[in-house]
């Protein structure tokens, strides 16, 4: 197989990523209390102060109220963020910093194992992440019906999605610095233009247009409906989008990362 | 082996074999392809030229099986920072398809190789570079391997250290492992390797036992010579008195069969000092590999 065939072979899948997954489990369990303050006290403060604060002076937005609004967003925003650290910064310190990944690619685990390991692994903060958002949401009554649970696969699959971008970037990165740039021209921008504060139709046209391109608003599409015992309309189309951005950044991600370090 | 990058062949025709049970060592400068040759042999990259198979496995076709029998000791510390010394060694362990109790029960003999056996629950940073070094060591033997690389595995130690990690190599090989070594040590590698290859501009350019490579490629007594004006004494009677003679910065080094002669003659000169001693492998290596400062 020549180099450009094996750079741009597809994934190969299997379960050898384990190992390096529970690798990396192993070090959060050790860190649990700071991550999980970290994950969830965030979002969590955002939804409360804008729910109960902004939401005084807003009676009602499409019909539910502002915290139930904001709620859809922040379980989908909250795991957009989790996602891109842990596959940006946490990635880069194994890959680069700590030189993990060499530790591990001299043993019979290869690169498509840690690619797919790391991709995993973020999701799976992630997921943790936006459960526990909807919990809390839950809790606080902002779910309407057992429609909620649809936000389970939704959560899973937006984790997926971002671990794969957030990869994409760790594997272009020469430092942590670069990771700035995607904050700032991706992450923001997402975070203010998809739906999580406000709804879209509130943006300019040419706004609209640019969030409907941007995988964070399909699955606040999702997520809100879901929440307030409503089938989401066009959910077949939304759904597809954020698959096809899952399957896009995963696949890029893992030709990135094999053309760094498989010279 | 050859493997290109760009312009330039950094493995240009390399040919290896080592023998089951000996402690073989790959030398040469930076930049003459240690490294690469190490990927290649792990199935790290794929050589665009050749074949390479570890303790009979076709690495190309089956990197993974063939890296199953392998320990490797890299050259920078890559023990996790987060772990304990123990963690450190279940977790690689585990990356190999072993069982936690498999690993664990191996785990005892281990730290004691690794002279860290008071040591299993402390953390990785409260270790010594020497302590780091053995875990390392250890660790690349969790899977029981046959074949054990080791990329410049004593570089950064201080002498006591280095004595350390000598002697446990010294015991791998009378255990019958087989050691795949590089360094740029020469003591290192006069003392450890049964056989060793000298690699320069992606070529071997020399392999033997270190004791015929002296004796083939180099007088046996060796006279360095430093002091003000050494050139100019050179130039009037070092390459009289001397068969063969080298300058490299403040020292001049003379290569002879009899020393006699050139000692006599510096005895009672007060502006040079000299040392006489045996030629030794870093002879050779300069001579194979030249003076000049590689970057």
């Amino acid at each position: 197989m020549s180099r450009a065939a094996r750079t741009y072979a597809l994934p190969r899948l299997s379960l050898r990523f384990l190992p390096v997954w529970r690798r990396n489990f192993l070090v959060w369990r050790k860190l649990t209390i700071p991550s999980i303050l970290g994950n969830l006290a965030d979002p969590l403060l955002y939804m409360l102060g804008f729910g109960y604060g902004l939401g005084a002076l807003l009676p009602e937005m499409q019909g539910i109220s502002y915290i139930a609004f904001i709620a859809a967003g922040t379980v989908c925003s909250s795991t957009m963020m989790t996602a891109s650290f842990e596959a940006m910064y946490s990635s880069f310190s194994r890959m680069h910093v700590q030189r993990t990944w060499d530790a591990i690619l001299n043993t019979p685990i290869d690169l498509d194992d840690v690619v797919i390991a790391e991709v995993v692994w973020a999701a799976s903060k992630a997921t943790l992440s936006g459960m526990a958002v909807l919990l809390v949401a839950t809790l606080l009554g902002l779910t309407q019906s057992w429609l909620a649970l649809g936000l389970v696969p939704l959560v899973m699959v937006l984790g997926l999605t971002f671990a794969s971008l957030g990869l994409i970037m760790t594997a272009l990165s020469p430092s942590y610095d670069f990771f700035m740039y995607y904050f700032t021209l991706a992450l923001t921008p997402m975070m203010l233009l998809c739906g999580v504060f406000f709804p879209i139709e509130q943006l300019p046209d040419a706004l609209q247009a640019a969030a409907q391109a941007l995988p964070l608003t399909h699955a606040v599409a999702l997520a809100r409906p879901l929440m307030n015992d409503t089938m989401p309309s066009a959910w077949l189309l939304h759904s597809v989008v954020l698959t096809l951005y899952c399957l896009a950044g995963f696949y890029l991600a893992m030709v990135l990362t094999r053309r760094r370090l498989l010279k | 082996m050859r493997k290109r990058y760009g312009e330039s062949e950094v493995v240009a025709g390399v040919d290896l074999q080592l023998r089951s049970g000996e402690c073989f060592g790959l030398l040469g400068p930076n930049g003459a392809g240690k490294t690469t040759t190490l990927r290649l042999c792990l199935g790290l990259t794929a050589p665009d030229a050749g074949s390479i198979r570890l303790i009979g496995i076709d690495v190309i076709a089956d990197p993974r099986q063939a890296r199953a029998r392998v320990g490797v000791v890299p050259q920078m510390d890559n023990l996790d920072p987060d772990f304990t010394v123990e963690e450190n060694l279940v977790v690689y362990g585990r990356y190999f398809g072993l069982a936690d109790r498999e690993i664990r029960a191996r785990i005892p003999e281990l730290l004691e190789f690794a002279g860290l056996a008071t040591r299993a629950q402390a953390r990785i940073n409260t270790l010594s570079g020497g302590m780091k070094r053995r875990l390392t060591l250890a660790r690349a033997l969790v899977n029981d391997p046959d074949l054990i690389f080791l990329d410049e595995p004593t570089t950064g130690l201080d002498p006591q250290a280095r004595h350390l990690i000598w002697g446990r190599l010294k015991q791998l090989v009378a255990d019958g492992k087989t050691l795949f070594l590089t360094t740029h040590f020469m003591d290192e590698a006069e003392r450890l390797c049964d056989r060793l290859s000298v690699l320069d501009h992606g070529r071997i350019v020399a392999s033997g036992a270190p004791r015929a490579l002296i004796a083939q490629h180099i007088e046996p007594q060796v006279v360095e010579v430093y002091g003000d004006g050494v050139a100019a004494w050179a130039e009037r009677h070092g390459r009289s008195l001397a068969e063969r003679c080298e300058h490299s910065g403040e020292t001049v080094f003379c290569y002879t069969h009899d020393a006699a002669p050139l000692v006599a003659h510096l005895e009672p000169r007060h502006d040079l000092r000299y040392l006489h001693r045996h030629a030794n492998l870093e002879d050779v290596f300069m001579k194979l590999t030249g003076r000049e400062l590689r970057d």
